[in-house]
């Protein structure tokens, strides 16, 4: 590769911060139109690194070069005026307001001597620049009426109308379809070939292997590597990320079916609008399978699980777990009955973030004898079991009385995992249980998962990803505007057919209605 | 970036502290404006306070009703809810006590825990009319608390004028002397203040407020409703059920203020025109208190000593007890913006750093 004139220069820094230290005297060095992949597991330290060029936080030692001058970055501002740009995970957008309007947010044009915004100035500027990168994006749309991958559009162009020339990327991947993530691919590479430069925080190695010209891999802290693309591959750099050999494939015994434990008979369940999320879903579950739901969100996924557990009410149908009519049940009683939950959103419905790891692994057992005295809480006992699953689980934390918040996005999955297969579940729902995970926690999560199905449990996935889907099903029920219009096994299907069944499930259902027969 | 929150907010304790002499240096500079002497005034302040017995007594009575609020407020903070109703609570639990105190007659160790108890549980109740309406109807609880502040205060009105009223007076008949929570020889050692037992009653308060919360099963689930009622329902705890229970005891420890100064202070309720505040003064020391038992229990004595050290300052140094209620108005303002305070602590301490660097 020729060498390219380095844009940012990022020399030995240090960034603590209490009992941890989050980059340890870390180069970084950043060259003019490559994408250079930031790896990691999560709290390795990526983000950190990149929040301090941002401007975000102090590094307490280290030297930042932009262009080939000393920089102090003292804050976003700064950054900005030097010409770096971040499109942040979470998006940070007005959802009343215009495309333009967000992105115009702060450094709007002015017309009559300052007193007004030019917002004819602005939404020419919008979409020049928008034509300019190939990016499609509509200046007159409200944030409320685009999709998530076009707000990640407007995030970008928010940078680019700000003269951004390094573009920082956290994530971004992590909120799109396949097919949306498809694009932005496309548009990174648009990006670079107009001089621009960009980080990508990532620990998918797909997308590395994909986009990326150079990669840095960070792990606790410190820099382990920093190499070209070409000529390295997922296993290694999968290992350096983590730190040992990591096994991509997941090695799964043949499933030993045992008798149905959960039967779901005609559900219909009403959605938030008040119209049909489930239109009539049939599937049964058995002992010692997973069974795997795929589908594009939003086809009732998320009704199918609140209705299992208890949290929306049921219009027709029924559900049975073991035999047992559960249609109707209180979550609590559910969750006696057997049916244990690892919810889609682990920050809304699985954890109390401002409760210590101990509380937060006794949420839906605190009420039981062992840890409960004539209505006082035994936190002796909640603080040994709280030990024990942190211990079993790995979950990393300092201690059991850290509070949940503070923990990485894998080591609060864990944390959930162990709390409730601790509850021994005849049905374990894994609702996208990894969702935004890094490598070592995906396969230790998977592990588990298969560890349950190994011991005679059911396994119940339902997962956007289709990788996740293939790789751990035994069974997979595809499920299409609430309901469900096929069944496969993974061995006898393929990415394209299920995406064809997923969206499109007309064609499909002559050969569906066959196989159920079956 | 949850780090650099707890960095931030690692002198919590700091600025309720900061913002308290803040308050007062605004106060000084108001008198000073106006042409009066804040060094004489703050001293007089507190030589009313802790001058003599009876003043300090006195004080310990001011500060029984706000403590009560203030936990009440707190309490239903910790769940999630804001009840501006505690002046309401406050007024019937006040009424509550009243009707056992005069139309009940029964031996003392009978008639005084009858009226508590009961005072107690009008003040729960009507705290939990807004809790039901939250948990059947979706009704915020803010608007609710308020409107239930004005109803409580005509309905006592009415009870007392048509029921309790002493001829030719604007009050209720007086309590009976058997259900009166005085301490008499606690009073007349502290030369005939009004001491009461509703002040050893809302230290336990504060006791039973750390205890529920944080040992007890019930207090758990309040604390889970409160801090994330979605992880709750996904927990299978009631979300419904937990704002109801969190009204009723909110309003059954505002209550109990009410309660103790009718037996314990005043005997008797009078028709009253307007709030009296005590609830309201409850939100700023709940706010004062970072919503914190112990916190609650120094924001209400900072109040009870300012407003009843207020009295003394307009003896003492001419000053209108008016400008203590500026300085309790800035002490919160700062309280409420922490911002400001964080960054001054930032600039001193950031300063300090140069120096030492030097």
């Amino acid at each position: 590769m020729e060498q390219a004139k380095t844009v940012v220069e990022m020399r030995n820094i240090t960034k603590r911060f209490p009992g941890i230290v989050a980059n340890d005297s870390v180069n970084f060095k950043l060259r003019k139109g490559e994408i250079h992949a930031l790896l990691g597991e999560n709290g390795a330290g990526k983000s950190t690194l990149m929040n301090v060029l941002f401007g975000l936080y102090q590094p307490e030692e280290g030297e930042i070069f932009v262009n080939g001058q000393q920089v102090v970055i003292d804050g976003p501002n700064k950054a900005i005026k030097l010409g770096i740009g971040m499109v942040h995970q979470h998006f940070k957008l007005v959802h009343p307001f215009t495309v333009t309007e967000n992105i115009i947010l702060g450094s709007e044009p002015r017309k009559w001597m300052g007193l007004a915004v030019d917002k004819k100035q602005a939404y020419e500027k919008v979409n020049q620049l928008s034509k300019q990168y190939g990016l499609n994006v509509d200046p007159y749309a409200k944030i409320d009426e685009i999709s998530v991958g076009m707000q990640q559009r407007v995030e970008i162009l928010k940078t680019l109308y700000r003269g951004a020339d390094i573009l920082i990327f956290d994530e971004p991947t992590a909120v799109l379809t396949p097919q949306e993530i498809g694009e932005l691919l496309v548009i990174m590479r648009n990006l670079v070939g107009q001089g621009k430069s960009i980080v990508l925080i990532t620990h998918k190695l797909k997308e590395i292997m994909a986009i990326a010209d150079s990669v840095t891999i960070v792990r606790r802290g410190k820099v382990i590597d920093s190499l070209p693309v070409a000529g390295t591959n997922p296993n290694q750099l999968a290992e350096k990320m983590v730190g040992r050999e990591v096994s991509l494939k997941l090695d799964k015994k043949v499933a030993v079916l045992g008798e149905p434990i959960l039967e779901v008979d005609n559900l219909v369940v009403k959605g938030r609008q008040g119209l049909n999320a489930l239109n009539g879903t049939s599937f049964v579950l058995r002992r010692g399978e997973i069974l795997g739901i795929a589908g594009v969100e939003g086809n009732g996924q998320s009704e199918l699980i609140e209705a299992l557990t208890g949290l929306r009410p049921v219009s027709s149908g029924s559900i049975k777990v073991a035999g047992a009519d559960v249609v109707g049940e209180k979550p609590r009683a559910i969750s006696e009955a057997g049916i244990s939950l690892i919810p889609e959103d682990r920050h809304k419905h699985g954890l109390v973030l401002d409760f210590p790891v101990r509380d937060n692994m006794v949420l839906e057992t605190y009420y039981q004898p062992q840890f409960n005295k004539r209505g006082f809480l035994d936190y002796e006992a909640i603080g040994k079991h709280a030990e024990r699953l942190v211990k079993d689980f790995d979950v990393r934390t300092p201690s059991i009385m850290t509070d949940a918040r503070a923990l990485s996005g894998g080591n609060q999955q864990k944390a959930i995992i162990a709390r409730e297969v601790d509850k021994n579940p005849e049905v374990l729902i894994a609702a996208q249980p990894t969702r935004g995970l890094d490598v070592g926690a995906i396969e230790f999560i998977h592990k588990r998962l298969v560890e349950q199905r190994n011991m005679g449990k059911a396994v119940l996935l339902v997962s956007y990803e289709l990788d996740e889907i293939m790789q751990l099903s035994d069974r997979i029920a595809v499920i299409y505007e609430g309901r469900i219009v096929g069944e496969v096994k993974p061995s006898e299907t393929n990415d394209q057919e299920l995406g064809l069944m997923m969206t499109d499930y007309k064609q499909k259902q002559g050969g569906a209605g066959n196989e159920q027969a079956d | 970036m949850s780090k650099l929150i707890k960095v931030v907010t690692k002198d919590s304790a700091l600025v309720p502290f900061v913002a308290i002499l803040l308050g007062l240096l605004v106060g000084a500079i108001i008198m000073l404006i106006g042409g009066y002497d804040p060094i004489l005034a703050y001293r007089s302040l507190l030589e009313t306070v802790f001058g003599n017995r009876y003043d300090f007594g006195e004080t310990l009575t001011a500060i029984t009703p706000v403590l009560f609020t203030g936990l009440a407020v707190a309490f239903a903070f910790r769940t999630g809810l804001f009840n501006i109703g505690a002046e309401g609570q406050y007024i019937m639990g006040m009424t509550g006590a009243t009707v056992i105190g005069v139309t009940v007659h029964l031996p003392w160790y009978l008639h005084a825990p009858l009226a508590v108890i009961v005072g107690a549980l009008v003040g729960g109740l009507w705290g939990m009319i807004a809790g039901y309406l939250k948990a059947a109807r979706g009704v915020n609880e803010v608007i609710t608390t308020i409107m239930l502040n004005w109803i409580a205060l005509h309905l006592a009105n009415y009870i007392v004028r048509r029921f309790l009223l002493e001829p030719g007076k604007g009050r209720s008949y007086m309590v009976d002397d058997t259900a009166s929570a005085t301490i008499d020889w606690l009073s007349r050692f502290m030369d005939d203040a009004r001491m009461h037992w509703g002040t050893a009653f809302a230290l336990l308060g504060v006791i039973f407020f750390y205890y529920f919360l944080w040992r007890t099963k019930q207090g758990f689930e309040l604390r889970v409703v409160g801090s994330n009622p979605d992880a709750a329902n996904y927990a299978g705890i009631s979300v419904n059920k937990g704002v109801v229970k969190a009204m009723f005891i909110s309003g059954a420890l505002a209550g109990l203020a009410g309660v103790f100064q009718v037996l314990g202070v005043f005997h008797n309720q009078v028709i009253s025109a307007g709030h009296t505040g005590h609830g309201f003064d409850g939100i700023a020391v709940a706010l004062l208190g970072g919503n914190n038992p112990l916190g609650v229990l120094l924001g209400a004595i900072l109040f009870g000593v300012l407003s009843y050290g207020a009295a003394g300052m307009s003896f003492g140094a001419d000053v209108p007890p008016e400008i203590i209620r500026i300085v309790i108005g800035s002490v919160i303002f700062f309280v409420a913006a922490p911002g400001i305070i964080r960054w001054l602590l930032k600039r001193i301490s950031g300063k300090k750093r140069k120096e030492e660097a030097i």
